[in-house]
């Protein structure tokens, strides 16, 4: 029974850890897909963050600079991505393929001529990760049945990332729904000749949210570089910008189903890694791939109508032309 | 104050004075020299055909496009306008044709858009219910805030919008065609507003090509030709004759020569038709009527009322839910198997429609006949017959400039029209569905296309014509149904028809209940 | 309004891509002094290592033969209006079919056992097109994220099926037996020596001419078929295609499934022509790169040979390169990639505006 429980607890334990980025990459297509734009570059961007926070890591030995590195590249990706987009009027999901090819090449690239390692950056150096954080009186509870585990084992010994992910959730609601910003920004997603009427810019607005979502794909990059992992791996990202895009698909672009769907790819992926080889009883060895799988077949599924109904913003995908 | 204020008549500071406005687009002069002044308090109307630049002079004044010359003054001061913004804050507020609004929000959330006051919503949400109210009550425009705006009738949504440029101040409001999508009765109901707008000092701006309107409300009225300003005049000391010359350029024939009809046989027949949209709400309900050949069958009525789905439900586009239609005895079962037994369509909207803007003329023109046999050898496109052929009705239609090789958007609104024209009247169809034949075409070639038609009936061909014009219904048909939220409201013969009995139809009010 | 010119066709077609093609190897130079070496001595070393030698021009024609394969099935697509990104699992489950094929066919006689490996090939890719294809024609599921899904689901089926199911007996590398001789598609060099032409040792094989054989009938399918009318009617405007009595529907199945099975015949080359097994992730990114080789071409399947040539050369030259210049690898030309997508692809209309006033000035058009 105790076991049990245990087993769960770990399972919920690494559950958050593999949410983490996706709830950041989810949170940061949020932003620029309620403004209209697509962002299938989220796992360029990522992928640009942790190349860059590896590096500047690395070379200093201080794992913010990792993280304002990785913000500063991701931002960067994101501008080019708006000049292409917004200011260019070019197709959103050509830049954004553009960007996920270039960073795929760049980072293994420079890796290799900056730091001689073929395609990845280790980072070593003293202080140049996120180190586990211990919450308060997280030891002396330990003992307390059920409550004790869960603060120390589930919530406690996290990095500072993993909680400001989850943090990031309502207050991106917050921004969404009670401010100024977020009214902007849903109505730019919408009908993006009302917001110019309004007097409001609207590639100022796609902008700014591309910045946002720039930010916080940073974050999750540095998350994966000098967080949850002490090295820049070619591909490391391995189809998590996608898989937040499908979470975010699967929340209809709202921050807490968003979230709820992360989790459960998270989930899923969590279960995978430890059912790998495990005899289940009544089933059989389940294949890690079909747990893999799943969360693609669900946004599928879900596109297609099967299960409930997603809705995208109206004005996604299209460049804003003034009439004429 | 300039010599143009001295010339429209205004002896005080005009509250939007426009001096020497130019603006050209690629090669097309849009405007050219433009001179307007608008008296405070007024409303004023601005009148021309499609393209005489109407739209773009508003488009400067409201900041969406930047002059390439000239200077705008507002309230006697030099004003630039830059950005909506600066019209804002300028005291400018535009009603747009299409309206500017976010549907799935909150009539209150698209008040506060860009005027929130603050960085939150809280407060300002308060303080627009207070400010908001006042308003509504000063000019009777009554709207639930709370209500989403998708799910508002549009005259309703029209107040919105008027709502939201008084919300942010506007002392000047423009309003672009603003009855487009109205009943007369609901557009005297808007006139009223803007009476009322005026009486409390405000200046109002009113574009259109509707002379009834710029006589019933208007005090002054400017007349824009070809990008230029022709003339301005008192509303009281001129007439819809002497406007109507101005517009075009010369005298006009308001109505359309031909003689009686000679009905034959039933070509179309349709029963009990009813038709869903795309969310499965019915816009057409139990429908009836028969078209003859030698006739024309003029349907009226306010856009949106289900005359577009009715039409894409005859010519095989839109299944019907309930109901048949009959061409020639025989069921229409889809778009490609009616084109074939003879039926010719030219849609309601050409660019979404009937012809693909990036396809060159002589691709347009085989749009819908590329199955037939002559265009055909063994599955291969017949491309030098299909050139010379189109080269052929370009001549005959006097479409401009002749190139076939031209693409569609490049084309004017008129020239693609006798495009359309020529493909579906060029194919010799038994039956003619028409929807707003001279929807943004100029006055020449609606001539032309309302000669064709009389043309195609005298020829014994049946034709159903759909016009939200109610002008053009009446000259052409020989039949007219009033089509009204998805019913027919009534028919009558063309000799028969006024105008106020036609409008009391299109807004559901039947002659018994009135 | 008066009719507007456009630009005229060579600058539409030739200068405006040369244009932006410039700048993503300008870009692409920048990134070269980055790594601290000589961009114009790293082209030089590119060019040689493309079309210097007889071997080197083999392999720049056998990566084209991919890139043919996988940009002709993002092409088509889009003359429908749809964007493709799903040629990686296409091409997967391509190789997926060459393999059942040539291990259930492979004792047949060639001629028998090679056109039943095609076959395979375009229906296993053709099915992997027709799922998102009609997913988008009948419940409306946009195809840029199905195609990106259905990537990771025939990598997953990939895996599972080498790892499991077919793998060679008796060893942990994924990958199949080597298939029989009688299935291997003949290389060209080999086919060529007996008419006395010498052409260097490379893996370019038959899949090369099919290819240009495939460029050939999209460019008949698109522009001379009826069905290609119908289909970039369906393509430019959905409304009017319904309006002239053709289901887009029906011609979104039938491309989708056509580019699936394009993506797929990519296989014949990794696969039947140079690999004779089927190995884990043979497609390296090629259904990807199909993505710039179209938007390069513009989305003519003689522009997609041309873009494909290119990319062939970048990827031989690029190779060549990484091995003589120590601080550049193979991964440079993936940012190359990247940057022709982004300036020929989304920065298209970069200089479009700025060319169309220098022709308007030069040749005014009365109004």
């Amino acid at each position: 029974m105790n076991d049990l429980f245990l087993q769960v607890l770990l399972l919920a334990d690494s559950t958050l850890r593999l949410a983490t980025p996706l709830v950041l990459a989810a949170l940061a297509g949020l932003f620029s897909e309620r403004s209209g734009v697509v962002n299938i570059a989220l796992e360029g961007k990522m992928l640009g963050g942790a190349f860059a926070a590896a590096a500047a890591a690395q070379l200093t030995g201080s794992a913010f600079a990792g993280l304002f590195a990785a913000i500063g590249f991701a931002v960067f990706l994101a501008l080019v991505h708006g000049f292409a987009s917004i200011t260019n009027r070019g197709d959103q999901v050509v830049s954004g393929m553009a960007l996920n090819i270039m960073v795929a090449g760049l980072g293994p690239t420079l890796a290799d001529a900056w730091f001689g390692q073929a395609g990845r950056i280790p980072v070593t150096a003293e202080g140049a990760r996120f180190r586990p954080l211990t919450l308060p009186f997280a030891e002396e509870i330990r003992e307390v049945p059920v409550i004790g585990p869960i603060y120390a084992e589930l919530l406690s010994g996290h990095n500072i990332l993993v909680y400001l992910a989850l943090l990031a959730v309502p207050l991106v609601a917050w921004v969404l729904y009670r401010s100024r910003f977020g009214l902007r920004l849903r109505a730019v997603g919408e009908s993006p000749e009302a917001v110019d009427t309004a007097g409001i810019s609207v590639a100022w607005m796609r902008y700014r949210a591309l910045i946002v979502a720039g930010v916080l794909t940073g974050i999750a990059g540095a998350y994966l570089s000098v967080a949850q992992n002490a090295s820049f791996l070619r591909d490391m990202t391995a189809g998590k910008g996608y898989l937040a895009l499908a979470a975010l698909i699967f929340g209809k672009w709202r921050p807490l189903p968003a979230l709820l769907a992360c989790l459960l790819f998270a989930f899923a992926d969590a279960v995978q890694a430890r059912l790998q080889g495990v005899e289940v009883p009544l089933v059989g060895t389940i294949p890690t791939e079909a747990i893999q799988a799943i969360p693609y077949l669900l946004t599928i599924l879900l596109l297609a109508g099967f299960v409930g109904r997603a809705v995208a913003p109206k004005a996604i995908g299209q460049p804003y032309v003034k009439e004429r | 104050m300039g010599a143009e204020a001295a010339a429209a008549g205004v002896d005080e500071t005009p509250a939007v004075e426009l001096r020497g406005i130019c603006k050209s687009f690629g090669p097309v002069q849009a405007n050219r020299e433009v001179d307007l002044a608008v008296a405070a308090g007024t409303i004023h109307g601005i009148v021309g055909e499609n393209g005489a630049g109407k739209s773009t002079l508003m488009n400067i004044l409201y900041g969406f496009y930047q002059p390439d010359a000239g200077r705008i003054l507002v309230d006697g001061r030099p004003r630039r306008i830059r950005s909506p913004l600066d019209a804002i804050r300028a005291g400018i507020g535009m009603v747009h044709q299409h309206f500017m609004l976010v549907e799935p929000f909150t009539v209150l959330e698209n008040l506060l858009l860009g005027a929130e006051g603050g960085f939150t919503l809280e407060a300002g949400i308060a303080r627009a219910r207070r400010e908001i109210e006042a308003i509504e009550r000063d000019y009777g425009l009554e709207v639930d805030l709370d209500a989403v705006v998708r799910d508002l009738p549009v005259g309703v949504q029209q107040r919105v919008e008027i709502l939201k440029a008084l919300f942010r101040g506007a002392h000047i409001l423009v309003l672009d065609e603003p009855t487009g999508v109205l009943t007369p009765q609901e557009a005297d109901h808007l006139f009223r507003i803007l009476e009322n707008l005026r009486e409390q000092g405000r200046t109002v701006v009113l574009i259109t090509h509707k002379l009834r309107e710029i006589m019933a409300v208007t005090d002054h009225v400017s007349v824009m030709r070809g990008g230029r300003m022709v003339a301005h005049r008192r509303t009281s000391e001129t007439s819809t004759e002497e406007l109507a010359e101005l517009m075009v350029g010369r005298k006009v024939l308001l109505r359309v020569e031909k003689g009686p009809a000679r009905p034959g046989e039933p070509v179309l027949e349709v029963a009990g038709l009813e038709v869903r949209d795309d969310f499965d709400v019915p816009r057409v309900r139990d429908v009836s009527f028969t078209v003859r050949a030698g006739e024309i069958l003029g349907i009226a009525g306010v856009a949106g009322n289900g005359q577009s789905e009715l039409l894409e439900a005859l010519a095989g586009i839109r299944r019907p839910s309930r109901g048949r239609i009959l061409l020639r005895g025989r069921p229409v079962e889809d778009a490609a198997r009616a084109r074939a037994r003879r039926l010719g369509h030219v849609p309601e909207d050409r660019l979404r429609m009937g012809l693909v803007r990036s396809f060159t003329a002589w691709e347009n023109a085989i749009l819908g006949y590329q199955r037939l046999a002559g265009y055909l050898r063994g599955g291969f496109l017949r491309r030098r017959r299909m050139i010379a052929g189109c080269v052929d009705w370009m001549e005959r239609y006097d479409v401009r400039p002749r190139d076939p090789f031209l693409h569609a958007a490049d084309f004017s609104g008129g020239n693609q029209q006798k495009l359309v024209l020529a493909r579906e009247l060029e194919h010799d169809p038994d039956l003619l569905l028409v929807g707003q034949p001279t929807r943004g075409v100029d006055i020449g070639a609606i001539e032309f296309i309302h000669r064709r038609l009389v043309a195609m009936r005298d020829a014994g061909k049946a034709i159903l014509l759909v016009s939200v014009e109610l002008e053009e219904v009446m000259s052409l048909a020989d039949r007219i149904l009033v089509m009204f939220d998805g019913r027919i409201m009534g028919e009558m013969a063309a000799e028969e028809a006024e105008e106020r009995r036609l409008g009391l139809l299109m807004a559901g009010v039947t002659a018994e209940a009135g | 309004m008066a009719a507007r010119r456009r630009l005229p066709f060579w600058a539409d077609y030739l200068l405006l891509p040369f244009l932006n093609l410039s700048l993503a190897f300008l870009v692409s130079g920048l990134v070269v002094l980055l790594l601290g070496e000589n961009p114009i001595a790293a082209v030089k070393l590119l060019l040689y290592g493309a079309f210097g030698f007889g071997e080197a021009v083999g392999y720049t024609l056998f990566y084209a033969t991919n890139f043919i394969f996988t940009g002709l099935a993002v092409a088509l697509a889009f003359h429908a209006g749809l964007f493709n990104i799903g040629g990686e699992g296409q091409a997967a489950l391509g190789g997926l079919g060459v393999a059942l094929a040539a291990l259930w066919f492979g004792h047949l006689h060639p001629l028998l056992a090679i056109p039943l490996a095609v076959v395979g090939a375009a229906l296993l890719g053709g099915i992997w097109g027709f799922i998102p294809g009609w997913l988008q024609a009948r419940r409306g599921s946009h195809t840029v994220i199905t195609t990106i899904m259905l990537n990771f689901v025939a990598a997953s089926i990939m895996t599972y099926l080498l790892v499991n199911v077919i793998i060679k007996p008796g060893q942990s590398a994924p990958e199949t037996v080597t298939f029989a001789e009688n299935v291997w598609l003949p290389q060209l060099h080999g086919l060529l020596q007996p008419l006395g032409i010498a052409i260097g040792r490379s893996p370019l094989n038959l899949a090369f001419p099919i290819a240009l054989l495939c460029a050939l009938l999209v460019w008949i399918y698109v522009w001379k078929l009826r069905l290609g009318y119908e289909l970039r009617v369906v393509g430019r405007s959905e409304p009017a295609a319904l309006y002239a009595g053709i289901s887009p529907a029906t011609h979104i199945v039938l491309v989708m499934t056509i580019a699936g099975a394009l993506a797929g015949m990519m296989a014949l080359n990794e696969v039947l022509g140079a690999q004779h097994r089927l190995v884990l992730g043979f497609t390296g990114g090629y259904g990807f790169v199909g993505i710039a080789v179209a938007l390069m071409g513009r989305n003519h399947p003689l522009g997609v040979v041309l873009a494909a040539l290119l990319f062939g050369a970048l990827y031989q030259g690029g190779a060549e390169l990484a091995f003589d210049m120590p601080r550049i690898n193979r991964d440079m030309i993936v940012v190359i990639q990247g940057l022709v997508i982004l300036f020929a692809g989304a920065l298209e209309h970069m200089f479009r505006p700025t060319l169309e006033a220098l022709f308007v000035r030069t040749r005014p058009v009365p109004v």
